[in-house]
């Protein structure tokens, strides 16, 4: 299915150092990796294992200490808003309404004050959150608060959502139902995902391609295709003999040592 | 996707699911209860105060501080005149609006100055290295010491009462407002620049609004330290505002009219300060921590 898929993004050979003191912690070792556009990917690892890092990279935010990333052929050089990120703890302006908060991008891109409405109110509508559209962030629940974000960078023309942990900090029947959104956002928008979780049920519920980290230095060691189709049922035993696959990929790279190497900042 | 929305509870600031009309209206008369105990309580003790000033006062039989009574004779003849007749009576309002002009001349200055600053200073680190010792050093030197030298820069007059003023706003504010900048997560400048935020918009949307509520802390001591300092700004040579008619009065061993002098400030910073909590309460209306 990905095969014939147009290359997104182009991960070559990026390796992250962090300087500590007068240490030097390896986070990332050569990383290879190319994603398809609209192809759904997490990413998943125990903590420290890099994949944060790795994400922010992709977002511009930090730079790679080797390598490159391109994004549909051109280098990321920085932040830009085809590459929007959806952080754990949302990072929402508090200031701002959820419509203003969803209108930032377009605000940004100096649109006329018609269409920077139409474009908010049309993602208000895409999350349904349309009774809420005039609150603060304060005044809605972690689910709703993670919607805006979702919101806010669609809203602003990204072609691919980075997603850090978004759902880590919810409740689980919560987390179930922004999951199934979060799909069928995905399905009609065609948004390319790279979606961080440390979750094996997670990852094997949304994902195209679950790529497995390990850590000391992070790396990909593991590149699996979920084929299984949408949408998938947890109780099925495909998808427990995938999920045990997933699972213990993942804790056959936890060699004690190197679990207790910590280096995701 | 909607009707999953619709079922979600509604989250609210008080995080209690809709009350009852019974339950509000209960929770209303306690309201009320509570804000009218507030007032009894709260106005209740200067009363008392002032019984015990009257007490003191005919007991001791002391002539040099006058009698609540005295006070209120002088506080009716220089809001209204007609007890007294002399260069004081009903000349209130002359006195309360030359101080507001020095204080708020003082205040908008240091205000306009410093938080501007305290924004870049609170972004920029080469900013912060080249002027954090200076301002670390200059802060600690009281207000007050500066008398002479204003006197010098200013001469003596209403310059430099509105000089030591804005001097006593300026560092609550610029301090806070750069402690605002320095606690903001800094995921929402991540945010910011990913949607395509830069430069001296990321100021204007997103710096300045993040750091408010720390801002207007800022505000709010700094009007405090103003209505101070007007006092020992104006004790210096100047003719006409409530500083000068507590120092006239203390030459004039007048001690009513200086302590006639000490209530209006009194008030008039009561008042104003009660003004700039509910600007801010109206401006911060977002920010869950902020209602005072």
């Amino acid at each position: 299915m990905a095969d014939a898929r147009r290359t997104q993004l182009s991960i070559r050979g990026v390796t992250k150092r962090f300087v500590m003191g007068d240490d030097e912690i390896e986070a990332l070792a050569p990383v290879e990796v190319s994603i398809g556009s609209g192809e759904f990917v997490c990413l998943i690892g125990a903590s420290g294992c890099g994949k944060s890092t790795l994400l922010r990279i992709i977002a511009g935010f930090e730079e790679p200490t080797s390598g490159s990333v391109t994004s549909e052929g051109k280098p990321i050089t920085g932040p830009g808003s085809d590459r929007g990120m959806v952080f754990q703890d949302y990072a929402l302006f508090p200031w701002m309404t959820v419509r203003q908060n969803i209108g930032f991008g377009p605000r940004q891109r100096q649109l006329p004050r018609k269409e920077i409405d139409e474009i908010a109110d049309e993602f208000v509508r895409l999350v349904g959150l349309e009774r809420f559209a005039d609150r603060y962030p304060s005044q809605l629940s972690g689910g709703m608060k993670q919607r805006v974000a979702i919101a806010r960078v669609l809203a602003n023309n990204a072609n691919t959502l980075l997603m850090d942990e978004p759902f880590g900090a919810l409740d689980a029947l919560t987390r179930e139902q922004l999951q199934g959104e979060l799909l069928q956002i995905w399905k009609r928008t065609k948004v390319t995902i790279i979606f961080v979780t440390h979750s094996v049920e997670e990852a094997v519920m949304m994902a195209d391609r679950v790529l497995v980290m390990s850590a000391g230095p992070g790396r990909i060691v593991n590149d699996i295709k979920i084929d299984l189709p949408r949408p998938r049922d947890v109780s099925s035993p495909e998808f427990n003999a995938i999920r045990r696959d997933v699972a213990r990929r993942l804790t056959s790279h936890l060699a004690p040592s190197r679990a207790l190497v910590q280096a995701e900042p | 996707m909607s009707e999953h929305v619709t079922a979600l509870p509604e989250a609210t600031r008080d995080a209690a699911p809709e009350a009852p009309a019974v339950i509000a209206a209960a929770r209303r008369r306690r309201d009320t209860l509570d804000k009218i105990k507030a007032i009894v309580l709260g106005a209740g003790f200067p009363l008392l105060f002032v019984v015990f000033w009257h007490f003191a006062v005919a007991y001791t039989k002391t002539k040099l501080i006058p009698s609540p009574h005295d006070v209120g004779v002088m506080m009716w003849d220089f809001t209204f005149g007609g007890i007294y007749d002399d260069a004081f009576s009903a000349t209130i309002l002359t006195h309360i609006w030359m101080s507001v002009t020095r204080v708020y001349g003082g205040f908008f200055l240091a205000a306009v100055i410093g938080i501007p600053l305290g924004l870049m200073i609170g972004r920029m680190k080469m900013l912060r290295q080249l002027l954090d010792p200076t301002i670390s050093l200059l802060r600690p030197i009281p207000v007050t010491a500066w008398l002479p030298l204003s006197m010098i820069f200013f001469g003596l007059g209403p310059k430099a009462a509105v000089f030591l003023v804005f001097l006593g706003a300026f560092y609550p504010i610029l301090l806070n407002t750069i402690f605002g900048v320095r606690s903001v997560d800094a995921r929402l400048f991540e945010a910011a620049s990913m949607l395509g935020c830069t430069g001296s918009a990321m100021f204007r949307e997103v710096v300045f609004p993040a750091a408010l509520p720390s801002i207007f802390n800022g505000l709010r001591v700094a009007h405090g330290f103003a209505w101070i300092l007007i006092v020992v700004g104006e004790m210096t040579g100047v003719p006409t505002g409530l500083g000068s008619v507590i120092m006239d009065g203390r030459t004039l061993s007048r001690t009513d009219l200086v302590i006639t002098g000490m209530i209006v400030i009194g008030v008039m910073g009561f008042i104003t300060d009660r003004i700039i909590v509910m600007i801010s309460n109206r401006v911060l209306s977002w920010s869950p921590q902020h209602h005072g």
